[in-house]
């Protein structure tokens, strides 16, 4: 129990819904949601599959938890083959669409094929439906959530959708659901354009009736709350300044990406931080910052609505970006920021909403602008080509190149090609930061080593996410670890990465770890989950898991040479802070990693580790 | 001593946990779609606001049921909904002004909150304690004592 053990087919090129029950087999060895819908993807598609062909398929999978009292017990995946990437990928969100297709009594919709012309899913339950959408082909992904609960006169429908940068295949597209949440990164809303497939909106009124035993899944899911509340992270820093609280902090020790990696430190940090979102503006006297927000199920409430000044060049003739919305959260903030050298804050909330409107990763997004700037300073891109002056720091080239990207506009249509393919365009691949075509996010490597392992290992491109080594390494989380030396890193990014593929797996959100080990997520499982769910057990799930996903990756052609960082942070030591001088050592790191990893030299998983895993 | 639901919108973040303990509490499962309770997003003001039914002294509901299916637990001053009575003529969810009592298809009855027989899931599972639980005399106790705080008084000597 814990899933509804269902699974919906749509077959897009067919137009057929097709229920089939879930592979109880690949649940207990794979749990749910991020692992699940990967053992899926894996059995079900050639690795070498072009991501954009109707021959790929996009999968969307709750969690055991998913639409549960467990705390964060919200979340949705989207698993396919990356547009940007050409890896596996797999992009989880919050907000409430994950719970909502636990109630409606489904675990996992398979998407496969291509539709002729657009269409969306409508889902009440046990009704299924593909449904023309040639009247939201276009619109935005706001537009498009306000237009289906309209026409089906139900507020409480749940959407999730793409926008333009989806429909006009940028690489680096999400889906965004309710509003401002999103399954963000490696192209997932590219994929979902490819097959003509504009949204998903679902009503379910079941509700989740297959929980194991509800009395010790009520006292393991309120301990598990507790430890969140009395936590000092989970429970004050989070909810009072979001994920920004990191912004000063990651800036402070030398770790702040800025200027495409050119500096490590942002002299402009404090003026884009949680603390600048929280003071009164001198031009409307008003905050930034509105409130703190949940994802459904979610007991931090760590998500950030803010608003716009009015007066700021970029809104000050559109209205309609002046009421409250979703950010700035850390990430974005950076990418949108600190990575092109950009101080102004209200810059990268209208830069961070049309990303939101149109359905693009801000992270990516943010990131190969900041490629552009420098190739743009080096001689390499004219103002010609551009379209437009896009030095570093330039606030205005900022808000104009992110409608341009998200509509394949001029010069937008080769930013959305990412930074990788952008780079190699005009000769200078070095330039990209990124590792397997994606963009790193928000901690430069040459302060955080542990990170630079971390990227060049994701099995889905450059992420913080899958082993977020910085909760060691700078926070404390659960033991300090010196974050400028490479020893001890191999063990503990494993350790990360098999644990975070847990949580994934579950349905819960990854910032519980702040707080959470695995020894606080096992008792949930186990309550809500027929079998054992022992803390053994679910290591090795994890750590399944991430083998499967490295499996594919192999079989999709990458080898041990992508698990590499760009040359600059291996070649360019860190200029000022507490990391000056260095540089990332993932040479030293790597062969450790996969010695640890029980994997070849080459970074294949070797037999004795395969056995063991049971793949 | 009576005690009401106090509801405090300006803490509440969307989480929903209320809407799954009250439909828990009530059906056994976890389903907001069944909750008595429901937590409203305005999201371009950044506003999220549970509401839920107020238990009208003179309750319109109440009044307006043909068959008396509705009636007052004197001991925590809820109206509960007795379903074995219930014909689901709906009347009384068109006399509350509220829209706090709702048909429920499924079982052919209405629905509202009963306070859960005076221990309330909803404030109970409430992280933020936008949803409290408290002397139904003094609702206004926790605003009185912000202003009071703020009035510049001078500690009185001794």
């Amino acid at each position: 129990m814990g899933w509804n053990r269902k699974v919906l087919r749509v077959n897009l090129t067919a137009g057929t819904c097709t229920p089939e029950p879930l592979n109880m087999k690949w649940a207990d060895d794979y749990l749910g949601s991020r692992g699940l819908a990967s053992k899926y993807l894996v059995s079900e598609i050639d690795p070498k599959v072009d991501p954009l062909s109707p021959d790929n398929k996009l999968i969307m999978s709750t969690g055991p938890l998913t639409g549960t009292m467990a705390s964060t017990g919200g979340r949705y995946t989207v698993v396919t083959k990356g547009a940007l990437t050409n890896a596996i990928a797999c992009s989880n969100s919050g907000g409430y669409f994950g719970a909502e297709m636990k109630f409606a009594g489904w675990d996992m919709i398979i998407f496969e094929g291509k539709s002729p012309k657009p269409v969306y899913l409508y889902l009440e339950n046990d009704r299924a439906e593909l449904r023309d959408a040639g009247h939201l082909w276009g619109r935005s992904c706001w537009e498009t959530e306000e237009t289906i609960k309209a026409s089906h006169q139900d507020p409480q429908i749940k959407v999730c959708s793409i926008g333009a940068a989806g429909e006009n295949q940028v690489l680096f597209a999400c889906i965004v659901n309710d509003l401002h949440r999103a399954a963000g990164r490696s192209g997932v809303g590219a994929v979902m354009g490819s097959k003509n497939l504009k949204a998903v909106a679902l009503r379910g009124t079941q509700g989740v009736s297959g929980i194991k035993d509800f009395p010790a899944f009520m006292a393991a899911t309120n301990a598990a709350k507790k430890v969140l509340a009395d936590n000092a992270v989970t429970g004050q820093g989070l909810p009072k300044y979001g994920t920004q609280v990191l912004m000063n902090v990651i800036n402070e020790i030398g770790a702040l990406p800025t200027r495409n990696h050119r500096d490590v430190q942002f002299e402009e940090a404090g003026k884009i931080s949680a603390e600048a979102m929280h003071e009164k503006r001198s031009s409307d006297g008003k905050t930034h910052l509105v409130t703190n927000a949940a994802c459904f199920g979610c007991t931090i409430a760590c998500g950030r609505i803010s608003q716009i000044d009015q007066n700021h060049f970029s809104v000050k003739n559109s209205p309609k970006y002046w009421g409250a919305s979703g950010g700035l959260e850390y990430e974005a903030a950076w990418a949108l920021g600190a990575a092109n050298g950009v101080g102004d804050l209200e810059a990268l909330q209208y830069a961070n909403m049309l990303c939101n409107e149109h359905g693009m990763d801000p992270i990516s997004f943010g990131a190969t602008v900041g490629a552009a700037m420098e190739m743009y300073e080096l001689g390499l891109l004219s103002k010609a080509q551009i379209g437009l002056d896009a030095p570093f720091g330039s606030a205005e080239a900022l808000c104009k190149l992110v409608e341009m990207t998200a509509t394949g506009e001029g010069f937008g249509k080769e930013l959305g090609l990412g930074s990788k393919r952008l780079c190699e365009k005009y000769g200078r691949p070095d330039l990209s930061m990124s590792v397997k075509g994606q963009e790193f996010p928000a901690y430069d490597s040459r302060g955080i080593q542990g990170m630079g392992l971390t990227y060049a290992t994701s099995n889905r491109g450059a992420c913080h996410l899958r082993s977020y080594t910085v909760a060691s390494e700078v926070l404390g989380v659960p033991v300090k670890t010196d974050p400028l030396v490479t020893e001890g890193k191999a063990e503990l990014v494993k350790a990360f990465q098999d644990a975070t593929a847990v949580f994934d797996a579950a349905g819960i959100c990854v910032f519980t770890s702040f707080a959470w080990t695995l020894a606080d997520v096992q008792p949930q499982v186990q309550a809500a989950c027929e079998g054992d769910w022992s803390m053994e057990k679910l290591a090795v799930v994890g750590e399944r898991i991430w083998n499967m996903e490295r499996q594919f990756n192999l079989a999709a052609g990458f080898t041990a040479k992508d698990d590499d960082l760009p040359p600059r942070l291996k070649t360019e030591p860190a200029k000022t802070g507490p990391a000056k001088g260095l540089v990332n050592g993932i040479d030293k790191m790597r062969p450790e990693y996969y010695q640890v990893r029980g994997w070849t030299p080459d970074g294949v998983p070797d037999q004795a580790t395969l056995d063991r895993l049971g793949l | 001593m009576q005690k009401s639901l106090h509801i405090d919108p300006a803490k509440c973040t969307g989480c929903l946990q209320c809407e799954m303990a009250c439909s828990y509490e009530h059906t056994g499962t976890i389903n907001p779609s069944k909750s008595r309770i429901k937590v409203f997003n305005f999201e371009h003001e950044g506003r999220k606001v549970p509401y839920t039914c107020t238990q009208c002294s003179d309750a319109w509901c109440l009044n307006a049921c043909p068959v008396e299916a509705i009636v007052v637990d004197a001991a925590i001053g809820a109206k509960v909904v007795k379903e074995a009575v219930c014909v689901g003529c709906k009347v009384c969810t068109i006399a509350c002004p509220f829209g706090t009592i709702n048909y429920m298809a499924d079982v052919g009855k209405v629905q509202k909150c009963d306070l859960c027989g005076g221990d309330p899931a909803c404030a109970k599972a409430c992280p933020t304690a936008a949803i409290t639980y408290v002397d139904a005399e003094w609702t206004g106790l926790d605003r009185m004592r912000a202003w009071a705080a703020k009035a510049n008084t001078a500690a009185a000597a001794a």
